[in-house]
């Protein structure tokens, strides 16, 4: 353990400064019941799209999500019209053939835009603590959805006794219970279009269905492949142990 | 049709090949009529299973580098594009994480084999020290490529891990700015890590190449731990062991299959989704799972140099096991308080698994420094002593005798 500290004593005192919570022991975690869960579970699409809908119009004001490209979202049942449409929402800077910077309508292959143009432009804007980037979120905090979920209903006045520092919010969930980010959703913060009634519950669940898509979302195909490629290994193990067998019993006693 | 015959041909091409190198003899020597002993049980699979393991790896490994980039700034990105655009690449690198671990568990599965039956005894110690060193520069290579997708745990990892030869005298400082090529994890040390990470799994292959030289020199320990006194004791490799490693490979599969298409992140860590930060050090840093009892071993001592010392110890004193272990008799089934001792041994390995994933704190450190002691004490004075004392059972004239009854001929 000392050569543990001593490699890292000089470096986690600058890590101290940096605002992003140095955790100490997880929250409060409550486990939800997801479609995607279990060896066939899949996203469920409209759920999807209204967790990007809260991003879009929550979320995306304070987090990037730089792995996301607009073309991923016809992965989530946009059409190609409607991921144009998303995308020209946006403007890239790209070089003109004179040498100078533009502003264009942002392509479905661009990535999501980041609200902020740099980490530090984010933290000064977030009274110094840098909102993490949401991409990998669901894959990259113990307890991945069940985890997002909880934190974003966790916000409750702080216990008798429990201070919580200027500028920083009380949350259950979140590890040493104190949060950089103010309360991020209120009942009917966003309107959806299909009707659904936008709770904070439901809000939260959406947005992390969708968060954990985001971070994998190749986990359809990647079921898909292992039930198959399961249910051929299975064939495979009975023929090769009936082959085993007959080969063996040549060999008495073995 | 159980004995082994030599290689026999009447092709002229094949006779004229062998005249000039015998590699089709050699083949056939090590993987057709190679005798094996009659009565290899479902432990003697772990070998061929490290093997498929081996290649799976570098196969896997070959094509990821096709797509991936040893850059600080684009190395957490490369791996996310072979996740999300590299067709398969999830699969690729889900098979190549998950395979790591299950080269591990296979090995050490293989291993504890090894320890159970007597098999680095003589005439096999030369067998066992390969095997060995196979270790050793799985553990390297495995270290190296956890680095490389350069997540906060690959990081931090990799600073905790080249920080431990800083506790060297005179020269440890030094040693650890060449290892890095700075002074601190950097670019340098990423693209070293991957220069390094791809070539030591082919210095492995060269080992292998030594290790089944010599297994087939001195042919396959067996259950009984006696050696083959004849043709009679022993069924050509093909198709007794084809067949029985190919059922063997084909369950393996399924639990390597299980992890990688139904849960791939399960053994790894959350925060190796966290592109490495040099400035936010994560609240507790922890090596793959397979690291854990020797981490456990170098927490245990209260001082670096003497952790570094006991961490490298626990793995050097495999070596000493074919002396540590004077007995006679190779195999556990004969000794019954060798027997028990392993058992305790590998209940003690996996309590300092366990250590090693906790934090440094309250009780655990006691059980730390006990499962330690225990540890070193199993090797220096558990198996002397047992080898000393300890009165085996009567061992069998013949692994025929054994396996077919009295009526077989020894």
């Amino acid at each position: 353990m000392r050569a543990l500290k001593i490699g890292a004593a000089a470096l986690l005192g600058l890590g101290l400064g940096t605002g992003i919570a140095v955790a100490s022991e997880g929250g409060h975690i409550e486990a939800q019941e997801w479609s995607f869960a279990g060896a066939f579970g899949t996203f469920d699409r409209a759920s999807l799209q209204r967790g990007y809908q809260v991003y879009k119009e929550v979320c995306a004001s304070c987090h990037s999500m730089k792995y996301l490209a607009y073309r991923n979202l016809q992965d989530i049942g946009f059409s190609e019209a409607e991921v144009k449409a998303l995308a020209a929402q946006y403007e890239v800077a790209q070089i003109d053939d004179a040498g100078d910077e533009e502003m264009v309508p942002a392509k479905p292959s661009d990535h999501f835009h980041s609200p902020f143009p740099n980490d530090n432009a984010a933290k000064a804007a977030n009274g110094g603590a840098l909102p993490p980037d949401l991409s990998l979120l669901a894959k990259a905090r113990e307890g991945g959805p069940d985890y997002i979920y909880s934190v974003l209903v966790g916000y409750h006045e702080a216990p008798a006794g429990f201070t919580v520092p200027e500028g920083k919010y009380y949350n259950a969930a979140f590890p040493g219970n104190v949060i950089g980010m103010p309360k991020p959703i209120s009942d009917d913060q966003v309107t959806y279009a299909d009707e659904t009634p936008a709770t904070v519950h439901q809000m939260a669940h959406d947005v992390s269905t969708f968060l954990m898509w985001a971070a994998e979302p190749k986990m359809e195909e990647r079921k898909r492949a292992g039930v198959k490629v399961m249910g051929f290994l299975a064939i495979l193990t009975i023929f090769s142990f009936l082959t085993y067998r007959k080969v063996r019993k040549a060999v008495h006693g073995h | 049709m159980s004995s082994s015959t030599p290689f026999q041909t009447n092709s002229k091409v094949v006779k004229w090949i062998e005249a000039r190198l015998p590699i089709i003899s050699t083949v056939d020597g090590a993987l057709v009529s190679y005798p094996a002993p009659r009565n290899l049980n479902y432990w003697w699979n772990f070998g061929s299973l490290a093997g498929f393991m081996l290649v799976a790896q570098i196969v896997t490994g070959i094509v990821l580098v096709m797509h991936y980039t040893p850059h600080v700034t684009l190395a957490f990105s490369s791996v996310e594009h072979i996740m999300r655009d590299v067709n398969y690449g999830w699969l690729l690198r889900y098979a190549h994480a998950n395979g790591a671990s299950m080269f591990f568990v296979v090995v050490y599965i293989h291993i504890m084999r090894g320890l159970y039956y007597g098999s680095y005894k003589a005439p096999r110690e030369l067998l066992w020290w390969l095997g060995i060193v196979i270790f050793v520069l799985m553990m390297a290579t495995g270290f190296m490529g956890y680095v490389l997708p350069w997540g906060q745990m690959s990081f931090w990892g990799a600073t905790v891990i080249t920080n431990l030869f800083g506790a060297l005298p005179l020269v440890g400082p030094d040693i650890v700015t060449w290892l890095w090529g700075g002074f601190s994890v950097d670019n340098a040390t990423l693209n070293r890590f991957f220069s390094l990470h791809y070539l030591l799994p082919f210095v492995i292959c060269a080992v292998v190449f030594l290790h089944l030289w010599a297994l087939h020199t001195t042919k396959s320990s067996n259950p009984l731990g006696i050696e083959i006194k004849g043709p009679q004791d022993t069924v050509p490799f093909h198709p007794y062991y084809t067949a029985k490693d190919a059922f063997g490979l084909c369950v393996f599969l399924m639990v390597f299959a299980f992890f990688v298409f139904f849960s791939p992140n399960y053994l790894g860590h959350p925060d190796n989704y966290i592109e490495a930060n040099p400035l936010v050090t994560p609240p507790h840093i922890v090596p793959e799972w397979y690291f854990l009892p020797f981490y456990a071993i170098l927490r245990a001592v209260p001082d670096k140099l003497g952790g570094v010392i006991a961490m490298g110890g626990a793995i050097l004193i495999l070596f000493f096991m074919p002396y540590l272990d004077f007995s006679k008799v190779r195999s556990a089934k004969f000794r019954p308080i060798y027997k028990q001792a392993f058992w305790l041994f590998l209940i003690d390995a996996v309590i300092l698994g366990v250590v090693g994933a906790k934090p440094a704190e309250g009780d655990w450190i006691l059980i730390g420094r006990i499962a330690s002691i225990y540890y070193f004490a199993h090797f220096l004075i558990i198996v002397p002593l047992i080898s000393w004392y300890e009165k085996p059972l009567p061992v069998p004239d013949s692994i025929a005798k054994a396996v077919l009854g009295d009526g077989a001929k020894a």
